[in-house]
């Protein structure tokens, strides 16, 4: 299996050249509910070995449900979550899978070096402690007890944690938080060796540039769906187009509405936003046929697809088969 | 082009449930290292021999015919009891504090089985509970007034490490019951408690007559009776009872707040 293209421009390929990889996670229509609430709405997912993928959403989107049922802390109402053709649970026993959480998971009276050494020895192939502890940089910090440690030192614990259960699939939630730059480039570097040989791992982030350079893969959650699903360039370009701003007292958006192209209207008192794919036809309507006036056309980024794909309520909604 | 899994022959699940005795190793480490709990379920109980077993003015009086040992040596098994229960509440309740650190949910992502992880917990408890058993004994024997011959002195050492068991059981059912950190404050008086009405801290038959009957329903009672029957002789069935029906009751609290607990939900 060929995964050495790990140039972020050249994601596409990437995700090609692991399309006929094993699979390491498969969801099928699956769905949660809490009472009335619907956390998880129908996801179909499938990810193949050595992949890296981003799982993008805002808070209350169904990621951390998501992942619960992955790690086989939760069971689908309905639907089916298989992890290496596995039930979650049985993955989990046999250490397929291991997971770095954002916050807790750590006992504050070991040390270090314990807490790796008590993670490894429930693992029938864990990898040797020391090396570990040196990949995660944690070597001086190792005598000292984890409640005396910082929220970073915290985290590369919890990395180390991960690493020396050597598992198929990781999944990390905010891997990064409270991580330095040389550390968090450190992380990445690591992250992505082990994903050539083979590791597909799954991190959800609010950090979009890390999602843009890490990820092979963005999958972007909003309201307990996938409203997209490729690379980050096929991400980019799905929330493309531009932003026509303009300023338009009293704006009435209505008519606005039915010009092609038109993706979104935000309204912000006197402002309007119109995101949409012709801008062009969008300008030429606003200020021919409206009063608005004092026009702005921009590009947008990542972070406005995000924003376009994850909030935008007149957005078609994307799935990829 | 594969279509195939990972090979899983190489990933078998984790033998007996992933228990092993590094972890029992660090388990016991981390409870040592906890001076606080160290200073009550060790030094507490031998103070309290001290005070109660040496002090009291019949102290040397044998516990009468057809007995084994003397007053002093009574006492020191009822506060080797005591500090037993301590140390194994004490121990079993750390669940507690690793549930509130979310530490028992990162244990569910690794190959260690629930039950493996409370059997760990089970034995650290257990361990720590001999200590506390040791400590008040060599006390006992180092200042001499304690008196009953050397069979009696095992045998009454190992009922009560045994019979500790239960409360290590109590411990987890609270542990996995309550949500704070500091369920030991809470279950250290409930102890007292117990170990009032059960008579390890006074000698039931000076009581009123309601107060010693009250006294056989509470569960250290039977556990304090069969504990002193190596040396006094007076087995009854009621202590065994008694100390079975509580321990049926802590054990089954304990699997139904586990089953709750590591359920997926």
């Amino acid at each position: 299996m060929n995964t050495a293209e790990i140039d972020s421009s050249s994601t596409p390929q990437r995700a090609a050249s692991t399309g006929s990889a094993p699979v390491a996670l498969e969801l099928t229509g699956v769905t949660k509910t809490f009472g009335r609430v619907e956390a998880v709405r129908g996801i179909d997912l499938t990810i193949r070995q050595g992949e890296i993928v981003a799982f993008l959403g805002p808070n209350g989107a169904g990621k951390t449900t998501t992942i619960d049922m992955v790690l086989g802390l939760s069971e689908p109402t309905s639907g089916t979550a298989r992890v290496f053709g596995l039930e979650p649970h049985h993955a989990i026993r046999r250490g397929l899978v291991s997971a770095v959480m954002q916050t807790g998971g750590l006992v504050k009276d070991l040390t270090v070096r314990e807490t790796v050494e008590l993670t490894a020895s429930l693992f029938p192939t864990a990898r040797a402690v020391p090396e570990v502890i040196r990949t995660a940089g944690i070597e001086e910090i190792a005598d000292r007890m984890v409640g005396k440690c910082s929220g970073g030192e915290q985290q590369r614990l919890r990395f180390a944690m991960a690493l020396v259960s050597d598992p198929e699939l990781l999944i990390l939630d905010e891997p990064t938080t409270g991580m330095d730059v040389n550390t968090r480039r450190a992380f990445w570097a690591s992250i992505r060796a082990d994903a050539e040989q083979g590791r597909t791992v799954i991190f959800a982030t609010h950090y979009l540039e890390e999602a843009d350079a890490y990820a092979d893969r963005i999958v972007l959650v909003r309201r307990g769906q996938i409203v997209a699903d490729g690379s980050a360039a096929e991400v980019r370009a799905l929330g493309a187009g531009r932003t026509v701003r303009v300023t338009w007292p009293n704006a009435e958006v209505e008519q606005l509405r039915t010009v092609d192209g038109v993706e979104g209207i935000d309204v912000r008192g006197e402002q309007v936003l119109v995101h949409a794919k012709d801008s062009d036809a969008v300008a030429r309507y606003l200020l021919t046929r409206t009063p608005a006036y004092d026009l702005e056309i921009e590009a947008r980024g990542l972070e406005d697809a995000f924003v376009a794909l994850t909030s935008d309520d007149d957005l078609m909604t994307e799935s990829e088969k | 082009m594969s279509t195939a899994t990972i090979d899983l022959t190489h990933r078998p699940p984790a033998k007996g449930g992933g228990f092993n005795t590094t972890l029992l190793r660090l388990e016991i480490r981390r409870l040592l290292r906890n001076k606080r709990t160290m200073l009550f379920t060790v030094l507490l109980p031998v103070a309290f021999y001290l005070i109660f077993g040496q002090t009291i003015k019949p102290s040397d009086q044998s516990l009468g015919p057809g007995t084994h040992g003397n007053v002093s040596a009574f006492i020191m098994i009822s506060m080797a009891l005591y500090g037993a229960c301590l140390a194994t509440t004490s121990g079993g309740s750390t669940v507690s504090v690793e549930r509130a650190q979310g530490w028992s949910r990162q244990l569910r992502l690794t190959p260690l089985s629930p039950l493996a992880y409370v059997v760990t917990k089970a034995l650290t408890a257990m361990t720590l509970g001999l200590m506390s058993v040791i400590a008040v004994y060599i006390i006992g024997a180092v200042t001499g007034k304690a008196d009953m011959p050397l069979w009696a002195w095992i045998a009454t050492a190992a009922t009560v490490w045994v019979g500790s068991l239960m409360f290590a059981v109590y411990g987890l059912f609270m542990g996995y019951l309550l949500p704070t950190e500091n369920v030991m404050q809470l279950l250290s008086f409930t102890l007292v408690i117990f170990a009032f009405a059960g008579g390890l801290f006074l000698d039931l038959s000076q009581t009123a007559h309601w107060y010693q009957t009250l006294a056989k329903f509470t569960p250290m009672w039977g556990l304090n009776e069969l504990v002193h029957v190596p040396i006094t002789g007076g087995f009854q069935w009621l202590s065994l009872v008694n100390a079975l029906v509580w321990l049926g009751l802590f054990t089954a609290g304990a699997v139904w707040r586990f089953r709750k607990d590591t359920a997926r939900v």
